[in-house]
């Protein structure tokens, strides 16, 4: 029941996304146009940049481009229309059908901007797999604590200022550990010796995915 | 009597701290290498961690009252012991920053526990901004419980979980030896334990005056 709910709400958000096609649009262009931007700055003038660099900077774009991407989610829609959607839906499906469709954004903002990335900047990974399991974790975590960051916020005044305030802070412990694993895979070190990383990730998603049920309907109830 | 009955933990604070600073200053301590004298920072140092600790605790448990009766007056009590804590935080930065001066030769050393507290005074300066933010009283109390919630659960994985994974000149991470294995002896702890004690009730007691100014406050503005 609870399910079919959150099913419900995430097909409308595609919907919603599909009709407006500018939103998805900007963001794709949003990308390129960062990751060109660093191509110019670093990679045409020095010729080559080096790999750990090139891991915090590709951190860095997404980052900020899931800001951009997750920050809209309660302020898009009127004030009035989230009054109705509160009449028929628990605040728990509400809160989770955006962060399985914000989730889903953001894999696809990180493979997109992976392959363009690489075409640009080069791609010295040497272990793929692992790379995309840190890019897959990272969608997860980002989508999660933005989600409910963006709630918080649309309660503001000045909400674009009050997300980048209050999000960047507390997305670093989750960028600190991704870039960790995602350095073991651009070393090559294999996935069986990662376990602990992937897993203290893990947990953090959860723990957040968790809070985030428990705490959103108490900023939903107006 | 009926006061003396109330009081007398205040009274027990100033007599711990007294004690604190007399056998911090005079104790006999184990002579360390690098340490030297300095290990007497260990009394007040160490001591405003847990002192933060302790109120940001307290802090988070009224937010939880607060999401549970709507109580303004949780609130009130909540926002308090944040403002407290922050201030032993600060203290915690400057004991730190002293000690890191005369052992690891600089003020500011690039360590996980120094970058996580920084990263943690940021989060806790967005909670006092996402409070300015909000004009509404009941909306503020309960959109800062949420966010002070959350911000505890992710400051406890930022100061606990992550240092111990990297680097650290800090005893007890990266391979360091605890101060308690072959530093901390018997003459020492006589002295520490009742330090964070008295840290600790003078905290609490300082957050006490800071309520009862709140409350005054509010009721002027009435």
């Amino acid at each position: 029941m609870a399910l079919t709910e959150i099913f419900v709400l995430i097909r409308k958000e595609m919907q919603l996304e599909w009709r407006n096609k500018y939103a998805i649009h900007g963001l794709v262009l949003y990308l390129a146009a960062t990751i060109f931007i660093c191509y110019l700055s670093f990679k045409a003038k020095q010729q080559s940049i080096h790999p750990i660099m090139w891991n915090t900077l590709f951190w860095i774009i997404l980052l900020f481009s899931a800001v951009n991407a997750v920050g809209k989610s309660f302020t898009q829609e009127s004030a009035n229309r989230n009054i109705f959607y509160y009449t028929f839906a628990k605040p728990e499906s509400v809160i989770f059908s955006k962060i399985i469709y914000n989730t889903l954004v953001m894999l696809g903002v990180s493979l997109i901007g992976i392959f363009f990335y690489s075409w640009v900047m080069g791609n010295p990974v040497r272990n793929m797999p692992l790379y995309l399991v840190s890019l897959l974790l990272g969608a997860i975590g980002f989508a999660s604590t933005l989600s409910l960051v963006a709630g918080i916020a649309a309660q503001g005044e000045n909400s674009a200022t009050l997300m980048a305030v209050m999000s960047f802070p507390l997305i670093i412990p989750l960028l600190l550990l991704l870039l960790k694993l995602s350095k073991s895979a651009l070393d090559g070190i294999s996935l069986s010796e990662n376990w602990d990383e992937i897993a203290i990730l893990g947990a953090l998603d959860i723990i957040v995915i968790v809070f985030s049920g428990i705490l959103f309907p108490y900023i939903w109830k107006q | 009597m009926e006061t003396v009955k109330r009081q007398y933990w205040k009274i027990l604070s100033i007599i711990l701290l007294i004690y604190t600073v007399y056998a911090g200053f005079n104790g006999q301590v184990p002579r360390q290498p690098i340490l030297n004298e300095t290990i007497r920072n260990l009394y007040f140092h160490v001591t405003m961690w847990f002192t933060m600790i302790f109120l940001l605790g307290t802090s988070v448990y009224h937010s939880i009252q607060y999401l549970r009766k709507s109580d303004l007056k949780s609130d009130l009590i909540s926002s308090a012991y944040v403002e407290v804590g922050m201030v032993f935080a600060i203290l915690g930065l400057i004991t730190g920053s002293v000690w890191a001066k005369f052992t690891w030769g600089d003020w500011w050393t690039n360590d996980p526990k120094l970058n996580s507290v920084a990263i943690g005074l940021l989060i806790y300066l967005a909670y006092s901004l996402v409070r300015s933010s909000m004009p509404d009283e009941m909306q503020k109390a309960r959109i800062s419980s949420v966010y002070n919630i959350f911000a505890f659960v992710i400051f406890m994985v930022l100061i606990w979980i992550l240092p111990r994974m990297t680097d650290s000149l800090h005893p007890g991470n990266g391979g360091n030896p605890a101060f308690s294995k072959m530093d901390l002896d018997n003459r020492m702890r006589m002295v520490f334990y009742p330090a964070i004690i008295g840290w600790t009730l003078l905290g609490f007691w300082i957050a006490q005056l800071r309520i009862r100014i709140k409350n005054i406050e509010q009721q002027n503005e009435l």
